[in-house]
C-alpha cells in the first residue's frame, strides 16, 4: 500500500529544474595562498584568524558533525566537502539536476575579522579562489561578492571590482553583524549593491560579537541554530525601521538559510507596533510588512516542518510564492533534498516558483 | 469558582514614584534613597510618556495610568474581568547592586499586598524578584509565598543569563514546591543589548525584539532540561505577541530531531513539551488584520489550553472595548476566558 502511493509522488517529484540558492564551496587557507599577499599570509600564520569570539582554531559551539558536514559529502579523493568541484558535481549538481547553484562561501573568508584590512583581503581572495577554482571550472555554479561588511567602504570597493563579471551574482553578508544591517554604516553596501543590480544574500552565522541572545550567551548548538531566526528577525526589523528601503527603492535582499516560517508573525508585530508608534520613525511611509512584500526573497532551507503540513503552506501564502528560493545548504548536516524537501501538497506552479522561476528573477539567470 | 467570567492575566500597576514604596524600606534603604538621590526605577522597555505605555483614554490627569485600585474599572467593569494579576513593571530588576535590588523587590511586593490586594478582593499579584542573587530571589518567593493572594513569580523575557541556565534552577525549584507559574514578561535588564546585533536605534525596535527574547527564553528553558528536572513547573509568556510560537516550534522541533544527542534530557518534541509547560497570555496578539486569518494562526497553536485572557492594561494594545481579537473561535473564548487561567494559576482556585 505504501509503496503503490509513494511512487506517483515520487514520480512526480525527480527531474524539477532546480536552481539551488544555498550550496557553499570550501577553501582552505592553503588555497587562498595565491590570492593573499606575502604581508597577510605571513599575518595568517602569526597571529592567526580573530573573529569575534574567543576560539582560535575552533567555533564556540561545537557543530553536531565535523564541520557541520554531511559524513557522505567529504571527496573520496581527499579535501574538505565543498572543496573538490567534481565530486560536487557528480554528488550534487548532475545527481539532483540542478541549472543553476549560488555558491556562498562561509569560512574562511575573513567577514567578520577584528582587523578590517585583513578582512578586506580575505573577502577578495575567497572572490578570486571561486571565480578559479569553481565558477571557471563548472558554469552552473555561480559566485558571490565576499565583502569585509564591518567596512563598508572596503565593501563597496570590492563590489565595484567584481560587478563587471556577471558570473558574480549577489553580494554576500552574514547575519550576525557588530551593529544591525540597518544601520547607516552599512548603507554604502546597499548603494554599491543597486547601483549593479545586484541582490545583497545575507546568510546566517557570523560573530557580532555581542551575545547570541538578548539574555546572554546559551549554553547549546541547538540554542545556536534556533537563535540564526531570532537574529534575522532582528536584522529586518533594523533595515525596515532605519529608512533603508525608504532610501534603496530598488534594493533585494535575500535572506538565507534563516527559514522563513517567522516572517509572517514579524511583520503582523511590526505592523502593531508601528500603528503605535509610527512618529519615532517618520521616516517610513508605509506599514513594516509592506516593505517586506517588496524587498525580501527568503530561500527555503532549514524548510520548517510544521506537525501539520497544511500549516506550512498557509504561511508560504502569507509569505507569497513568489518570494521563496529554493535551497540545499549543500554540503551541510542540515541539507535539504530536492526531492522531499518541499510539502508534497504544494501545486506544480508553486514548485515550478520555487524550485527556479523565483531564482530566475532575483538573479536575472537567463 | 464557578462564578468567574474572566481572569484578566496581565494588569500594570504603576508605581507612581520612591513616596510610595519609601515607606516599605528598610531604614537603611529608605536612608539610602534619600541621601543618595537615588532615581526612581521606570525602565525604558516601557518609556513613561510613550504612546504604547498606556493608551490615552486610560491615563489621568497627571498622566499616570493604573496608578491606583480606582483606575482599574476598565478591567472589571467594562471588560468583566472578576480577578486581575498585577504584574509590576518598575526596574527592579534592572538595579546593578543585588542587595538594593532584594530590599527594593521586598518593598515593592509589600506595597502591592497593602496598597493593591488589601483594597480589592478581586486582586492578585505576582511577586518581583531580585534575579542578581538567586538566593534573594529564592527567599523572596518565601517570604511572599504564604500570601495565597501572590500566584506567580515574575521575571523577565530579557536578563543576564538565559532562563534556562542551571545556576538559576534553586528558583524553579521554589516555584514548583509552591505551585507558582514562573510567568516571563516583556522587557529588559538591560544586561545584554536587545537583540544579538547590538543595540537599536529606536524603542519601536526594542519593543519589537521582545518577541525574539521570548523565543530565546524557550529554547533555553527547554534544551537545558528545565521542565525535564521541574515536571509540575509551568511558564506563563506574558505580553509576547503569541504568533510567533508555532513557526518557533517547527524550527525547534526539526533542530532537535538532528541534534537531539546534544540534549538527551529532552526526551521528546520541544513542540510536545511547550505545550505542556508553557502558557501565553492572549493581548498582545500579533496577528493579521483579518479574522479568518486570525483563526488560522490560532489553528497553528494545535492546543486549545495554551492562551490565558489578558488585556495588558494600560498598555495601548486595542482601541475601544476590543479586548478579545476579533477571529478568536467563539468556542474558545470560555478557555482563554477562564478555564485556561485557573488551570494555570493553581492558586486561584483555593481563593
Amino acid at each position: 500500500m505504501n509503496v503503490e502511493l509513494r511512487q506517483p509522488l515520487a514520480a512526480a517529484r525527480v527531474k524539477p529544474t532546480v536552481i539551488d540558492c544555498d550550496i557553499h564551496p570550501t577553501a582552505t587557507l592553503a588555497d587562498l595562498r595565491p590570492y593573499l599577499s606575502n604581508r597577510w599570509w605571513d599575518y595568517l600564520q602569526t597571529y592567526g584568524e580573530r573573529r569575534r569570539h574567543g576560539f582560535a582554531r575552533s567555533y564556540p559551539y561545537p557543530k553536531v558533525t565535523p564541520r557541520a558536514c554531511r559524513r557522505d559529502a567529504w571527496p573520496p579523493g581527499g579535501g574538505l566537502p565543498g572543496s573538490d568541484v567534481d565530486f560536487m558535481r557528480a554528488q550534487h549538481l548532475d545527481h539532483y539536476g540542478i541549472e543553476y547553484g549560488v555558491m556562498n562561501p562561509l569560512s574562511p573568508t575573513g567577514q567578520g575579522e577584528q582587523n578590517p584590512e585583513f578582512s578586506a583581503a580575505m573577502a577578495a581572495a575567497n572572490n578570486e579562489w571561486q571565480m578559479a577554482a569553481m565558477t571557471g571550472r563548472e558554469p552552473r555554479l555561480k559566485s558571490s561578492i565576499v565583502v569585509p561588511y564591518e567596512d563598508a567602504q572596503a565593501a563597496s570597493a570590492e563590489i565595484k571590482r567584481r560587478a563587471g563579471n556577471r558570473d558574480y551574482v549577489q553580494v554576500f553578508m552574514l547575519s550576525r553583524t557588530s551593529e544591525a544591517l540597518g544601520r547607516r554604516r552599512y548603507w554604502p553596501i546597499y548603494e554599491a549593491a543597486v547601483e549593479h543590480g545586484l541582490p545583497v544574500g545575507i546568510h546566517v552565522f557570523g560573530y557580532s560579537g555581542w551575545p547570541t541572545t538578548a539574555t546572554g550567551w546559551p549554553s547549546f548548538y541547538i540554542e545556536e541554530m534556533t537563535e540564526h531566526a531570532t537574529s534575522s528577525q532582528a536584522l529586518v526589523t533594523s533595515m525596515i525601521m532605519e529608512g533603508v528601503f525608504e532610501r534603496y527603492r530598488e534594493l533585494k535582499i535575500v535572506l538565507i538559510e534563516s527559514g522563513f516560517g517567522w516572517l509572517p508573525a514579524l511583520g503582523w508585530r511590526l505592523d502593531r507596533n508601528w500603528k503605535r508608534l509610527k512618529d519615532e520613525v517618520p521616516h517610513l511611509r508605509r506599514a513594516p510588512s509592506e516593505y517586506i512584500r517588496e524587498h525580501l526573497w527568503v530561500s527555503t532551507q532549514p524548510m520548517e516542518e510544521a506537525e501539520d503540513p497544511d500549516h506550512l503552506i498557509e504561511v508560504m501564502n502569507w509569505i507569497g510564492f513568489d518570494r521563496i528560493l529554493f535551497a540545499s545548504d549543500y554540503p551541510h548536516w542540515d541539507f535539504d533534498d530536492p526531492f522531499v524537501a518541499l510539502p508534497p501538497n504544494l501545486d506544480a506552479e508553486q514548485r515550478r516558483a520555487i524550485f527556479s522561476e523565483n531564482a530566475k528573477r532575483v538573479y536575472r539567470f537567463a | 469558582m464557578r462564578d468567574v467570567r474572566a481572569v484578566d492575566c496581565d494588569v500594570h500597576p504603576t508605581v507612581p514614584g520612591w513616596a510610595a514604596l519609601t515607606p516599605y524600606l528598610d531604614p537603611f534603604w529608605r536612608d539610602s534613597v534619600e541621601e543618595r538621590g537615588i532615581g526612581t526605577l521606570e525602565s525604558i522597555s516601557y518609556p513613561p510618556g510613550a504612546p504604547l505605555t498606556a493608551r490615552a483614554d486610560f491615563r489621568g490627569a497627571d498622566t499616570l495610568a493604573a496608578a491606583s485600585v480606582a483606575d482599574l474599572e476598565p478591567v472589571f467593569d467594562r471588560w468583566g474581568a472578576d480577578i486581575a494579576i498585577l504584574n509590576p513593571l518598575y526596574g527592579i530588576q534592572l538595579v546593578f547592586n543585588e542587595d538594593m535590588a532584594a530590599a527594593f523587590a521586598r518593598a515593592l511586593n509589600d506595597w502591592i499586598a497593602k496598597e493593591w490586594l488589601d483594597r480589592d478582593p478581586r486582586l492578585r499579584a505576582s511577586i518581583v524578584v531580585p534575579l542578581q542573587n538567586v538566593e534573594h530571589a529564592v527567599d523572596e518567593i518565601e517570604r511572599r509565598a504564604p500570601d495565597r493572594r501572590f500566584v506567580q513569580v515574575l521575571l523577565l523575557a530579557m536578563g543576564e543569563v538565559p532562563l534556562g541556565r542551571r545556576a538559576l534552577w534553586p528558583l524553579y525549584a521554589a516555584a514548583e514546591r509552591h505551585q507558582l507559574p514562573i510567568g516571563i514578561h516583556a522587557g529588559s535588564a538591560y544586561r545584554n543589548p536587545v537583540t544579538a546585533l547590538g543595540w537599536p536605534s529606536y524603542y519601536i525596535e526594542d519593543y519589537a525584539a521582545q518577541a525574539q527574547g521570548f523565543q530565546s527564553q524557550v529554547a533555553s528553558l527547554v534544551s537545558e532540561g528545565v521542565f525535564a528536572k521541574f515536571p509540575a513547573l509551568k511558564v506563563v509568556l506574558i505580553e509576547s505577541g503569541v504568533t510567533w510560537l508555532p513557526a518557533f516550534l517547527w524550527r525547534f522541533a526539526k533542530f532537535w530531531r538532528g541534534i537531539r544527542t546534544e540534549v538527551p534530557w529532552v526526551d521528546r518534541s520541544p513542540a510536545e513539551i511547550v505545550r505542556d509547560h508553557v502558557r501565553l497570555t492572549l493581548q498582545p496578539l500579533d496577528g493579521p488584520d483579518a479574522p479568518a486569518e486570525v483563526e488560522r494562526i490560532i489553528e497553528h497553536l494545535r492546543s486549545d489550553d495554551v492562551l490565558l485572557y489578558s488585556s495588558d492594561f494600560p498598555h495601548w494594545q486595542f482601541d475601544g472595548d476590543a479586548v478579545m481579537p476579533a477571529g478568536i473561535p467563539p468556542g474558545l473564548k470560555r478557555k482563554i476566558l477562564v478555564d485556561n487561567p485557573l488551570k494555570t494559576y493553581n492558586r486561584l482556585n483555593a481563593v
